[in-house]
């Protein structure tokens, strides 16, 4: 085992750990502006750490090109999903969640 | 390698599969959906790297877009009760 898959590998398994982590964000924290920290950052991050993990496994080619084009549209629409989700929760005054409110929504 | 990183990725979407049915509010859904959607352009990349098949990746790249768009379409839909 070479360095290169040493170091796709270690890419891909701190992303698959982003990518879990994400998940049980979304699913576990109690609000919808506290879940979307976890789809925003923690998601994007993850699968970009896996694509890079591919292009630096595929090397040099027109694969990794296509692949890394993916990446940047990833890196700009995904944090500007989100910012449009949090604007339209936003302006249908959807009330955030306070500690001592007690349930979670 | 491949095969497994894809059965993680759609282990997690399972998981943000949760939020998408039982969401209080219908912005939790289109969160978890645009989630769920981004996990298939990846699953969509590995597919091109376990079956050889570069084809693949210009699916995965159509389907970025398409989902970035169908999320802001859908927002749109909500808050102004029509697409016009």
């Amino acid at each position: 085992m070479d360095l290169v898959n040493v170091i796709s590998y270690s890419l891909f398994a701190i992303g698959s750990f982003f990518l879990v982590v994400a998940a049980i964000g979304i699913v576990r924290l109690p609000d919808f502006y506290t879940r979307m920290h976890a789809a925003g950052k923690s998601d994007t991050l993850g699968q970009s750490l896996i694509l890079l993990g591919l292009i630096i496994h595929e090397g040099a080619s027109f694969i990794s090109i296509k692949i890394f084009f993916i990446i940047l549209f990833i890196f700009i629409a995904n944090p500007t999903a989100t910012h449009a989700v949090a604007k339209a929760a936003f302006l249908s005054e959807l009330a955030p969640w306070k500690k001592d409110g007690g349930k979670e929504r | 390698m491949f095969l497994q990183v894809a059965l993680v990725i759609v282990f997690s979407s399972i998981i943000a599969l949760y939020r998408a049915i039982s969401g209080p509010t219908i912005y939790d859904r289109v969160l978890a959906v645009n989630v769920i959607g981004t996990k298939t352009v990846l699953v969509l990349v590995l597919v091109e790297f376990i079956y050889e098949r570069p084809e693949f990746l210009d699916i995965a790249l159509v389907y970025a877009i398409i989902n970035f768009i169908g999320t802001i379409a859908f927002l749109k839909y909500i808050e102004k009760g029509g697409l016009t």
